[in-house]
């Protein structure tokens, strides 16, 4: 069991003031899986993942990425051992370019002496190209990337996690704020994107839902409500009640 | 420590205590009005110091008038003094905000700065006006002398007196902020900007009126400060690093931990001096500060939040 | 050859260097007399500062109030030095105590201090000048960065650190000369420097390091460190989720900028031959703050100029009108803050790409948004937002 899984969550659970928004919460995605968590606002899910990437850090509870602890590693380690994660707001380095973006965010250099005399080399000059070419963003390569609009920005940030070529990718509401057609060339990145890799997605849509998931977990109240297919979590009587009781 | 007595050590962390509290008093007077501005809308006053000062010279002037007119009005112009001191620092207050700091809001280090600047002008205003030499106001009688507790013990009666009004004025600060509605309106702006304009708050005037409000209260500060010392050019900004130290020690946010964190900066800085010099006892508990802060950021008052 | 050119920020940014070099080593000794050289070499030992600013507060939007404190340590260990050289007990031989600074003897002194015996050694004194401030720095850095602190907090801590250190010096006047500081220095391993001759060399070197400091900078800034350092006073959190870790960029970064403040005050020193805690304080330290912010605290060069500038204009404004410049100071700094956030550098090259487009993309394109850049510098830390 435990070698398909790739992430393995038990016990988890944190509180803000004596506010439980994670609650002993139990969640498992396996190797290239593509996994939706939805749930109604203020459910727990960007704490949830907040908690996986290490922002927040967890009152109890084990999370397990190919059977290391997560729970005890900094931010950075988390990012080492493979983890990577979006931002709701897209979060870019307006002042520098679209290259320069995608640059930093490379592998490589990242202590204090390697980033002093990194230089780049024809290999990731190659890779950068590779991924603007995944996320729209050839032409604008040259760019500032404050002068991108909204979706631009969320697809460089995605950009930004694909160049580390992270095992896990968490994306918190890749659609947000993006017009029809972005959101239909989002989804058709994401089915690009999930091969060879597990990716949780945070989403609100339930149209762009359909389009890339298979599996979906609903949260509500720092728990798991209900996990499956899309079909029968929509048919879910408590799933309904949730969604439409209030 | 052996040399004293049990009884003189109690007299001496009396009287020390004693004078510590009115240290406390100008540090908490001075506190308050930074931990409005600074607290509430997350602006650095440098100039803090230099509304103080600019309240006790206004002090200096009326007592100076009053002192021309005679004894009755001698006895009785602090109140006056107080009124005038709040009065013309607020609107000093009002105009900085209205002329610098709004252009200024989400660049705290550039606020930080450029009152820094404006703290030299007037610290130099000061100087062409009044002279380098400190002024000492004229004190009303009801203020001289002292209150012999005990035999050893010996409290000087404006100590009291400012200890009285630091008191008034947190008190009604507290009111002001946590039970009216005009605090529910800073405090909304504070928290959420956009949606207190949204809810109909005219943040630009709520903004506006918590700077000259804290101004306002430096200059009472000041006025309080004139009975316990002199005031020259560069008063205020002695007290502006001990006074933010208060202010992040205490949790900026947090108005009871600023009265608290100030009691115990000035108390340990005063109990201290009598045992070492002045200057270790202020290197001992800035430093404590410091390291304090260092293990402990969000400082002594803060909640955990979820953001 | 062409990498190394880009290394160090590409031909105009050298062409800059070469120019401030050829001023400074060329110009003002032909034009001035040794009286006023040997003032510039002072006011270019701010310039040290200004630069060490630009990495820490321009780039990495770590805005520190106690850069006086590092530039005191580094004057200080070299004051140490020459003291003791002075105290030879021939020529105190007039003392109670023969052999120790006279400050110490005044102060009923009979040894010295144990941290004043390793500063016999030149060797030892040139580490120290280094390695002192740099161990300061880290320590404080460490501390705060480690535990995220930053933006208004840290400027507020740094600035209580200047005002500790120097009510510090002046209380233990036995062992630092208290607010006198340490004076009458005279020889440098036997070598006089106050003669005009040693104060010609002095100059010079002063000029050099600084050119060296210039240079290293450049190279910092236009590295891929440079670039996160932007990365990081924007989007802290992207950066750190990126896979760095951010408190030790900072805490290097400031390090840097210790040093670099540490040998001008090393160089102040052997200019001016003494060094006192008016150096060190709160307000020495916010007026280097000035000298930057007025150079420009996105250019290196630009700062440099600034230190030299202001404090050169502070020296003549405030001999012939003492009571017009903190008018003058107080409303460059509220001009500066609020109008040319990016100083003179700014205005400089915003002139020059008028005169020329597309000069100014070529040649930095990594601070090519400065007006966005100088809104969001003093991005507020997560202890703000709360």
């Amino acid at each position: 069991m435990s070698n398909a899984m790739i992430l393995e969550v038990e016990d988890l659970g944190v509180s803000f003031d004596g506010f439980k928004a994670i609650d002993a919460l139990n969640f498992y995605v396996e190797r290239n899986e593509l996994r939706v968590v939805i749930g109604p606002n203020g459910a727990g899910k960007t704490t949830l993942l907040d908690l996986i990437c290490g922002k927040t850090r967890a009152t109890t509870g084990k999370i397990k990425f190919k059977n290391k602890d997560l729970t005890k590693l900094s931010e950075h380690q988390i990012v080492h051992a493979g983890v990577g994660r979006k931002f709701q707001t897209p979060s870019i380095y307006e002042n520098l370019t679209v290259r320069q973006n995608l640059e930093l965010s490379s592998p490589g250099g990242r202590t204090v002496l390697s980033s002093l005399f990194f230089r780049r080399t024809p290999k990731l000059v190659a890779r950068i190209q590779e991924i603007a070419e995944t996320i729209y963003l050839v032409d604008e390569l040259d760019m500032s990337a404050g002068l991108l609009s909204h979706g631009q920005k969320q697809w460089l940030e995605i950009g930004m996690l694909l160049i580390q070529d992270p095992e896990l990718l968490m994306l918190d509401e890749p659609v947000a704020g993006m017009s029809v057609p972005e959101r239909e060339a989002t989804a058709a990145l994401l089915n690009r994107i999930k091969e060879n890799r597990a990716v949780i997605v945070i989403e609100h849509d339930m149209d762009f839902v359909k389009d890339i998931g298979r599996k979906v977990t609903v949260l509500h109240q720092g728990k798991i409500l209900a996990e499956g297919p899309m079909e029968k979590v929509q048919s879910d009587e408590r799933v309904i009640e949730v969604y439409l009781g209030h | 420590m052996g040399d004293f007595t049990a009884q003189e050590l109690t007299a001496i962390f009396v009287m020390q205590g004693f004078s510590g509290l009115s240290l406390f008093c100008v540090f908490l007077l001075m506190a308050l009005g930074l931990a409005i501005i600074f607290g509430q809308m997350g602006v650095i006053n440098m100039a803090h110091g230099e509304f103080l000062t600019l309240g006790a010279y206004i002090t200096y002037l009326v007592s100076y008038q009053a002192s021309e007119w005679g004894a009755t009005a001698l006895t009785w112009y602090f109140p006056v003094a107080i009124v005038a001191a709040f009065a013309g620092t607020f609107a000093l207050g009002y105009l900085v905000e209205r002329f610098m700091i709004r252009y200024l809001y989400n660049r705290p280090l550039d606020t930080l700065l450029a009152t820094w600047g404006l703290g030299l002008i007037l610290q130099q205003v000061y100087r062409s006006t009044f002279g380098p030499r400190e002024k000492t106001v004229t004190m009303p009688d009801w203020l001289l002398g002292s209150y012999r507790a005990t035999d050893m013990i010996d409290i000087p009666l404006n100590g009291l007196f400012i200890l009285v009004i630091t008191l008034v004025l947190t008190v009604a600060l507290f009111a002001l902020l946590y039970r009216s509605r005009w605090g529910i309106k800073v405090r909304a702006t504070t928290q959420n900007r956009s949606m207190a304009n949204a809810a109909g708050i005219n943040t630009d005037r709520v903004d506006r009126l918590t700077f000259a409000l804290g101004c306002g209260i430096a200059g009472v500060a000041g006025a309080a400060f004139t009975t316990i010392a002199s005031t020259g050019p560069t008063t205020g900004s002695l007290y502006i690093v001990d006074t933010f130290l208060v202010v992040v020690f205490g949790g900026a946010a947090s108005l009871l931990g600023t009265v608290v964190s100030a009691f115990g900066i000035a108390q340990s800085q005063s109990i201290l001096s009598f045992f070492w010099s002045g200057s270790m006892a202020k290197v001992f508990t800035l430093l404590t500060v410091v390291v304090t802060l260092m293990l402990r950021p969000q400082g002594l008052f803060a909640s955990k939040v979820r953001r | 050859m062409q990498r190394l050119i880009k290394a160090f920020g590409g031909t105009s940014a050298l062409i800059q260097i070469a120019v401030i070099a050829a001023i400074l080593m060329v110009l003002l000794p032909a034009t001035t007399e040794i009286f006023r050289l040997n003032l510039f070499g002072k006011y270019l030992t701010y310039a040290f500062v200004a630069v060490g600013l630009v990495l820490c507060w321009g780039y990495g939007g770590i805005l520190s109030l106690g850069q006086g404190v590092f530039f005191g340590l580094g004057g200080y260990c070299m004051a140490m030095f020459l003291k003791l050289e002075a105290s030879t007990p021939e020529a105190t031989k007039i003392q109670t105590t023969p052999g120790i600074p006279d400050f110490m003897d005044w102060n009923q002194l009979t040894e010295l201090p144990w941290f004043w015996e390793p500063f016999h050694s030149f060797t030892f004194t040139v580490f120290a000048v280094i390695a002192v401030p740099a161990f300061f720095a880290w320590l404080i850095g460490y501390a705060m960065f480690k535990r995220r602190v930053g933006g208004v907090y840290f400027a507020i801590i740094t600035q209580a650190i200047a005002v500790i250190l120097t009510i510090l010096i002046v209380g233990q006047q036995g062992y630092t000369g208290g607010i006198n500081g340490i004076t009458d220095l005279r020889t440098l391993l036997g070598w006089d420097i106050r003669t005009d001759g040693a104060k010609y060399i002095l100059y010079y070197a002063c000029c050099i390091a600084l050119l060296l400091c210039l240079l290293v900078g450049n190279f910092i800034i236009n590295s891929r460190f440079g670039r996160l350092l932007i990365a990081m006073r924007d989007q802290e959190d992207r950066v750190r989720f990126s896979g760095y870790d951010v408190a030790n960029m900072k805490v290097f970064v400031f390090v840097m900028a210790s040093v670099f403040a540490a040998i001008g005050g090393a160089f102040f020193t052997l200019q001016v031959g003494f060094m006192s805690p008016t150096f060190i304080g709160a307000v020495a330290s916010i007026e280097m703050v000035v000298f930057c912010a007025v150079g420009g605290r996105l250019s290196i060069v630009g700062a440099a100029c600034g230190a030299f500038i202001v404090s050169w204009a502070k020296t003549s404004l405030s001999d012939s009108f003492p009571q017009i410049w903190p008018v003058v100071m107080g409303a460059l700094f509220i001009g500066v803050v609020m109008f040319f956030p990016r100083g003179l550098a700014g205005l400089v090259s915003d002139y020059g790409s008028k005169l020329m487009p597309g000069r100014r993309s070529q040649s930095k394109p990594s601070t090519d948004k400065p007006d966005t850049a100088s809104r969001t510098s003093s991005n507020a830390t997560p202890q703000e937002q709360a």
